[in-house]
């Protein structure tokens, strides 16, 4: 496919890997953001073409891995409501709640239903007009404006059955913690780029300043990747610390207007807290005041019940680049796709689920 | 979760947050929102995430990966 196959091809990926390998004089610690770009280096082998000196460690950019706990719960006593259908991406099913997940409440008899958009929720909800209809609303900036298209429309609509329990969260302010935890080991940041395609990257220039870490903005494919490690490791070599594009075919600086302006309509930024990395401020979205009536933890008068995280889940280590998934114990043995004990190992960007599926025998050799 | 693929734009209806596109990929088409990219016209490329069109790809920037590799090994031949 195009713009997908040109940036798989395996003689110009290894010609980037050659170039960084003749610029780079001492060990550099890079990680990249998102869970998809961990997903494509663990999948096509991209750290195996790197130079030993450069180490890349994953991020925490899994939305379904860094959703807490207490919203899994009332997620959980929401889909077991006769009243309600719960609407989640497919992701969500099988993360561990305190007790359970969706799957099994969907097994004993509760409408859960896995959703391609936000806004198939939306006709879900007219076509159910005597239930509840809530959306599970799981993602970064990416997702996000399709979650507040989906809000808007109920309300410009008239559809009142319709809600969302909102577990959106934003990059930037999980970047910090991380450059801001004790004993942080990350020098450089391949930045989110389907993130930045909504929101642009002049929000990261301050971090980059106050931390003096270079912040690539970088794509998906291989080439991409490799062409941001590049980028990366150059800036380090020349001590600068600076915020570049590497993907522009998709990426403006300031990003994408339409999806900004309606999220600061739709939404606010809260407090969140993070699974594995506690609450980070202002690192949340909520609805805005004109748009609460839509809040299903107001509709339903939820609140946070006591949870528990399941023992042996190391996923707050994996998420924040401070343990390899095959480093924890649990891997492979206690811990997998069809039992996962964290959400790493379950969801699509989950490192757990990329080491599991891409190099299981390799990653259990080096335990 | 922020998985975005590109696809060409075949054809567009409606106006404003309904303005919908048929976008191939590969051998499938799908109705895609252009709600976010309004601008977006009939044969090119755009890069859709939960069935919303994000962006527009720039073929002259969708060039530029290609064109660094070339400048950096031109300059790597002449340094050695």
């Amino acid at each position: 496919m195009k713009y997908l196959d040109e940036y798989r091809d395996g003689t110009i990926a290894k010609a980037f890997a050659r170039q960084i390998e003749r610029i780079v004089t001492r060990p550099w610690t890079l990680m990249e953001v998102c869970g998809g770009q961990t997903h494509a280096i663990v999948r096509f082998g991209i750290d195996e073409l790197l130079p030993r000196q450069v180490s890349l460690v994953h991020g925490p950019g899994c939305p379904v891995c860094v959703t807490p706990v207490e919203l899994i719960d009332e997620a959980l006593a929401l889909a077991a409501r006769p009243d309600v259908i719960l609407c989640s991406f497919g992701d969500m099913l099988r993360v561990p709640g305190s007790a359970t997940d969706l799957f099994a409440v969907k097994a004993e008899g509760g409408d859960v239903r896995v959703l391609y958009s936000p806004t198939d929720a939306l006709e879900v909800a007219r076509a159910h007009p005597e239930k509840e209809v809530v959306f599970f609303a799981v993602g970064f900036e990416t997702t996000a404006p399709t979650t507040a298209m989906a809000v808007r429309r109920a309300r410009d609509e008239g559809v009142t059955n319709f809600s969302l329990l909102m577990a959106h969260v934003l990059v930037p302010p999980a970047m910090r913690a991380v450059l801001a935890a004790p004993g942080n080991t990350v020098q450089g940041f391949l930045a989110a780029g389907h993130v930045c395609t909504v929101m642009g990257y002049d929000e990261y220039v301050p971090l980059a300043r106050q931390y003096r870490v270079p912040i690539v903005v970088t794509g998906f494919e291989p080439v991409d990747i490799l062409q941001g490690v590049y980028m990366c490791v150059k800036q380090l070599e020349e001590g600068r610390a600076e915020v570049t594009n590497q993907y522009v075919r998709s990426v403006r600086r300031a990003g994408n207007a339409e999806a900004q302006r309606l999220m600061s309509e739709v939404f606010r930024v809260v407090p969140r807290r993070w699974r594995g990395l506690g609450e980070i401020a202002e690192s949340g979205l909520g609805l805005a005041e004109g748009y609460a009536s839509f809040d299903a933890e107001r509709r339903f008068g939820l609140h946070a019940p006591a949870t528990h995280e399941t023992a042996g889940c190391r996923a707050g280590e994996v998420l924040t680049g401070r343990l390899r998934p095959a480093g924890c114990p649990s891997f492979g043995a206690r811990c997998t796709p069809e039992h996962p004990l964290g959400a790493p190992m379950v969801s699509s960007e989950g490192a757990c689920a990329a080491y599991y599926r891409y190099r299981r025998g390799a990653a259990l050799q080096e335990v | 979760m922020c998985l975005a693929v590109p696809g060409c734009v075949v054809s567009i209806a409606g106006q404003g947050d309904s303005r919908r596109a048929v976008v191939r990929f590969g051998g499938i088409e799908r109705s895609v929102s252009l709600a976010f990219v309004p601008e977006a016209v009939v044969g090119e490329y755009v890069l859709v995430h939960v069935g919303f069109a994000l962006s527009r790809i720039d073929e002259k920037d969708a060039l530029l990966v290609f064109e660094y590799l070339r400048e950096i090994d031109a300059l790597s031949q002449e340094l050695s």
